[in-house]
Order: C-alpha cells, then sequence, then structure tokens
C-alpha cells in the first residue's frame, strides 16, 4: 500500500514535469515572434518617416530615399489579385456549399487544399511560362495574376465554411415563398454570411500581401512609378528582398523599414479581421 | 457581384409566374465553372511545367535526377545537390519543429490554464503571418551572425567528432536554413495538432480520470494515442510546407550546390535554386529549371495528397488550414 502512495506521488511530479517542459516547448515557439518583432522595431523604426511613404528609392550609399513606388506597387498587385481571386473563389465556394453532389464537391475541396500546398515559387515560374515569355515583358498583370491564383483555393473554402453555417431554415423559407434559387443565394445566404466571406478575403489577401516568391518572374521589381500595368511593377517584399542581400548599409536601413512597414500592413489587416469576427461569421 | 444581382432581381421581381428555372441553371452552371479552375489550375500548372522542360527531360533522361553535375557553363546540369538539399533542410526543420509542436499542442489543449490558452494561440497566429522574407531578413542580419560568432563553435567544440558538426564555419549554412523553415512551419503543425487534439471527444478524458489517471496519463493514455494519427497528418502538412519554403532559406542557407556531410556546410534546395537562377537563364540552363520545378511540384502533391487523406480520414476532425 505505501508503495501505491510513493508511486501516486512519483505519477503527480512527473505530470507536473512534463507541464513545465511542454510550458518551456510553448515559449520556445513564441520565442522568434517575439525577437523579429524587437529587431524590426529597432533596427526599421528610424528610418520609417514621411519621406519614406513618399520618395523614390536612394541609389546605394545616397541618404534618404522612400519605397513610395513598392508600397503602391504591392497596393497595385492585391487589387489585380483581388480582381481574379476573390469572384473565381467566393463562387466557387458558393458552388461548394449551395449546388452539387457530394462526390464531385469532395473531390473539388480536396484539390483546393492540395492546391494550398503548392508552393508558391512554382506558380512564379508557370506565370513567367503562360505569360511573361510568350509577351515577353514582365508585368504587373502577371504578378496579379500569380497572387490572384494563390488566393482562389483560400477564398473558396474559407466562402464554404462560412455559407454552410446559414441555417437550413433560411434557405427553405425563401424558397417556400417561391424565390428563385439563385436569388435565395445571393439575397438570403450569401448576404447573412458576407462578414464571413469579407473576413475570408481579408484572410487571403494578409497572407499574399508578403508573397514575394511568385513576383520575382512576373512582376519583376522596378526603381520607378509604374505608368503602365503591362510593364514591370515595384512590390514591398520584393524591395526587401532585393535590398537584404544587397552589400550596402543604407539599403538595408531601408529593407528593415520596409519589413517593418510590410509586417504593420499585414498585421492591421488581421487584426480588422479579428474586429470583424468578435461577432458572428454568420447573421444569425 | 452582389449590387449587380441586387438590380437585377428589382427589375425583374416576378409577381405570379413560378420561378424560372433557366436563372438557376445558369447560376449553378456559372459557379461550378468557378469552382472547377481548382482542377483547371492544377492541371496548366503541371503542363507548363512539363511543356517548359521538355528539351532537359530529352536530354538528360533519369539522369538529371541522380547527376551532381550543376555546370551552366558547360550546359551540363543536375539536380541531386538540391533534391539533398532540399531533403537535408526539410529533415533539420522536422526534427527541431516536430517536438516543440506537439509538445506545444499538448500545452495549449491539456495542460494550460484557461485563461492563458486563447492569447498563446493567437501569438502563433501572428508568428504564421509574417512573411517568409521578412523572416529572411531577420536570419540574415540575426540568426546567421549569431550562429557564426555563438552556437557553432561551441556545436563544433563539443560534438566536433561527429561529421555532422565539422568543418569551417562560414555563417550561411544547412543547419541556419533549416530553423528558419521550422519557425515557418511549427505554426501549422501546432495548429493542425490543436485541433486534432481539440476534437478528441472530452469522455475519452473523463474515463482515464476516473481510473484515477494524472493529467499526463490522461493526455498519454486517453488523448494521444486517439490522435496521433491526426498528428501525424499534421507533420506531413509541415513536411509539404518545409520542401516548398523558398524566401527565408535562399537568403541563409548559402546556395552552393554540393553534398556536404557537415551542417555547417553551405547547401542549396529546389526552391531556391529556382529563385536565384531564373531570371537570368536561357536555353537548356531554363529548361532544367523548369525540370526542378516539375520534380519540386510534384513531390510537394504528393505529400499534400498523402497529408490530406491522413487528415480527411481522421476520425471527427474538422482540419482547416
Amino acid at each position: 500500500m505505501t508503495s501505491a502512495a510513493n508511486n501516486h506521488g512519483l505519477r503527480k511530479a512527473l505530470s507536473g514535469c512534463i507541464s513545465v517542459f511542454t510550458f518551456i516547448c510553448a515559449c520556445l515557439v513564441v520565442a522568434p515572434l517575439g525577437l523579429v518583432f524587437i529587431h524590426l522595431l529597432r533596427m526599421g523604426a528610424s528610418s520609417v518617416n514621411v519621406d519614406f511613404f513618399t520618395h523614390l528609392p536612394a541609389g546605394p550609399g545616397e541618404p534618404g530615399g522612400g519605397m513610395a513606388n513598392a508600397i503602391a506597387g504591392t497596393l497595385v498587385l492585391l487589387g489585380l489579385a483581388c480582381a481574379i481571386g476573390v469572384p473565381t473563389g467566393v463562387l466557387g465556394g458558393v458552388y461548394l456549399s449551395e449546388f452539387g453532389s457530394q462526390r464531385v464537391n469532395w473531390t473539388i475541396r480536396f484539390l483546393c487544399d492540395i492546391l494550398n500546398g503548392v508552393p508558391s515559387i512554382i506558380w512564379g515560374i508557370v506565370i513567367n511560362g503562360l505569360i511573361v515569355i510568350p509577351l515577353k515583358s514582365y508585368s504587373a498583370y502577371a504578378g496579379g495574376l500569380a497572387l490572384g491564383c494563390l488566393m482562389i483555393p483560400l477564398v473558396m473554402r474559407t466562402t464554404e465554411e462560412v455559407l454552410v453555417l446559414v441555417p437550413q431554415g433560411y434557405r427553405e423559407a425563401a424558397l417556400a415563398l417561391g424565390i428563385a434559387r439563385w436569388k435565395t443565394t445571393i439575397h438570403i445566404v450569401m448576404k447573412t454570411a458576407a462578414r464571413g466571406i469579407i473576413t475570408g478575403i481579408l484572410l487571403a489577401l494578409a497572407r499574399v500581401a508578403g508573397e514575394t516568391a511568385p513576383l520575382l518572374f512576373t512582376a519583376l521589381g522596378n526603381s520607378f512609378w509604374n505608368h503602365n500595368l503591362r510593364e514591370p511593377i515595384a512590390a514591398l517584399p520584393l524591395q526587401i528582398f532585393q535590398y537584404a542581400i544587397s552589400p550596402y548599409e543604407n539599403w538595408h536601413r531601408q529593407a528593415w523599414a520596409g519589413a517593418l512597414v510590410l509586417v504593420a500592413f499585414i498585421f492591421t489587416l488581421n487584426i480588422s479581421v479579428r474586429f470583424l469576427t468578435r461577432g458572428k461569421p454568420v447573421r444569425v | 457581384m452582389g449590387t449587380a444581382g441586387m438590380l437585377e432581381g428589382k427589375k425583374a421581381a416576378p409577381r405570379m409566374r413560378p420561378p424560372s428555372r433557366l436563372g438557376d441553371r445558369i447560376f449553378a452552371g456559372f459557379t461550378f465553372l468557378m469552382a472547377a479552375t481548382v482542377v483547371l489550375l492544377i492541371c496548366v500548372v503541371g503542363w507548363q511545367l512539363w511543356d517548359g522542360s521538355r528539351l532537359s527531360i530529352r536530354t538528360f533522361g533519369f539522369h538529371f535526377l541522380v547527376s551532381t553535375d550543376w555546370d551552366p557553363v558547360n550546359d551540363s546540369y543536375g539536380a541531386l545537390p538540391f533534391i539533398f538539399g532540399t531533403m537535408v533542410s526539410s529533415l533539420i526543420a522536422l526534427v527541431i519543429a516536430v517536438p516543440l509542436s506537439v509538445a506545444t499542442a499538448i500545452y495549449l489543449t491539456e495542460l494550460a490554464p484557461l485563461w492563458l490558452r486563447q492569447p498563446v494561440v493567437s501569438l502563433i497566429e501572428m508568428l504564421a503571418a509574417i512573411p517568409s522574407v521578412i523572416l529572411g531578413l531577420w536570419g540574415i542580419f540575426v540568426l546567421v551572425p549569431w550562429l557564426r560568432v555563438e552556437v557553432l563553435p561551441i556545436l563544433r567544440h563539443y560534438l566536433g567528432w561527429c561529421p555532422l558538426f565539422q568543418g569551417t564555419i562560414y555563417g550561411p549554412c544547412m543547419l541556419a536554413g533549416g530553423m528558419i523553415i521550422a519557425i515557418m512551419i511549427i505554426p501549422i503543425i501546432t495548429s493542425v495538432s490543436r485541433e486534432i487534439l481539440v476534437s478528441v471527444p472530452q469522455i475519452q478524458r473523463e474515463a482515464a480520470y476516473a481510473l484515477g489517471a494524472t493529467r499526463w496519463e490522461v493526455t498519454r493514455i486517453a488523448v494521444l494515442s486517439y490522435a496521433k494519427r491526426g498528428i501525424f497528418g499534421a507533420v506531413i502538412l509541415g513536411l509539404g510546407r518545409a520542401l516548398g519554403e523558398t524566401m527565408a532559406v535562399t537568403m541563409v542557407i548559402g546556395n552552393t550546390p554540393q553534398l556536404a556531410a557537415s551542417l555547417f556546410a553551405p547547401g542549396y534546395t529546389l526552391a531556391s535554386v529556382i529563385a536565384n537562377e531564373f531570371s537570368e537563364a536561357s536555353d537548356l540552363y531554363l529548361q532544367s529549371l523548369f525540370e526542378i520545378g516539375l520534380v519540386l511540384f510534384f513531390v510537394t502533391i504528393l505529400v499534400n495528397l498523402l497529408a490530406q487523406l491522413i487528415l480527411k480520414t481522421f476520425a471527427g476532425a474538422t482540419v482547416k488550414q
């Protein structure tokens, strides 16, 4: 009996040790986030000023300069990506949730998840082969298309997930009134879930806003303003990459500043998502 | 799109007529086309990669995958150093990430005080949101110098008898690449594992508690044995991400095509050779890079297929990415 009592003490102690061990692991997992943040603020904050948002990049060794063109370029590319990714993704999600057979939808959903796992650099070279090489020019369109392709499976899955949450009774009530199915879907189902759909789009935007690899061989980057979407365009992640691997001290500082701005942008998107979903994704 | 539909709806407002089925058919057909773009995209990617590498496939055949020769000057290409680099860096990443992620997931679902759980989950989501290129920037200016000055000399001093920890210390190296990939895949392995653990039925835990098990014993017996298949799926999903990581790895791995036993030696991965050399390549060189892309695409598709099959057949799991 006494050995059993001792044993119980040991078992309790082991349980406590494991708790401490897993707590340390959790701290280690979160640590890089804190470290990256501290360094971003320490190295980047001093270079983020008005010039950074209003000036074109300075040459190597020249003081000052900014990333105005890269910030504008990223916004343009995100707009193009939305133009491709949002209609396709949202309507595809509508199909998965409202129409189709179980078997077909399972397959499409499965392929969506597979497509999500395709490395983003692959999109870069595929769009390069499909658009840049035949047209003989890097372009903003190609970059937007690459980002848009990345968005499609993301938006499709989140749209489907929120549409499924809309109570079946809503659809039945509308159909009972003699409203056509497609109008029910648009006016009742999608409207009820609008908040959730927008959340999904913002999350997808936050995800592709920091992508560099798909832009390397499509949008290419540009040290000046882009006046024609059929020509190369600058993007914040591309500029950060180019500056980070350069040997110039002032470009390194600019890279940190750009990184700080990009992270701030992405976190703002993510936080607004949290704000949107503070209620329910679906208005019931 | 919503507003367009609304306007149309007002215009057409049928009072007594039965609703026309034509609109439904058109709408269903159109949304089906949108959903089917997923299938189209996979086919287009596969076809374009194959089409772009035809010449290289014909010239080198199977030899491409086993040759270590990467020599643009003499137009001779082999992908083995990159396959090796991708495998080694992903393996290092898994060795670091899997224990940390699974332990964190266990902590967050079973052991942590309730008030701490949601904040830590949010922090991990934030880590997942940091773009690859920014982790790479941090890697170049913080991680690599730290490894070079503080960590690697100590490792070499104490573990130098092992071939993994020998050789000159340059800074950018396979170990740095693996560590950066680990940071990038920890959030996904943790969050998917966490969802798997949350989906374990509460009654399993209660049954074990009723037998007098301690907290850890409940976790080990009732939760982990139930969830291990799903956690394996999460790890495979993480492996899929690790294989395709590009920017951060390219910035810290050293970009030297070689087969070196030491973790201190620079390496090169499939994704980073594309990122570095694609824009200056042409002809056979370009085709070889497309073939590398084809290899990468094929491998990541297979790995993701496996991961999704495991996760989708896991009882009761509703896993989103």
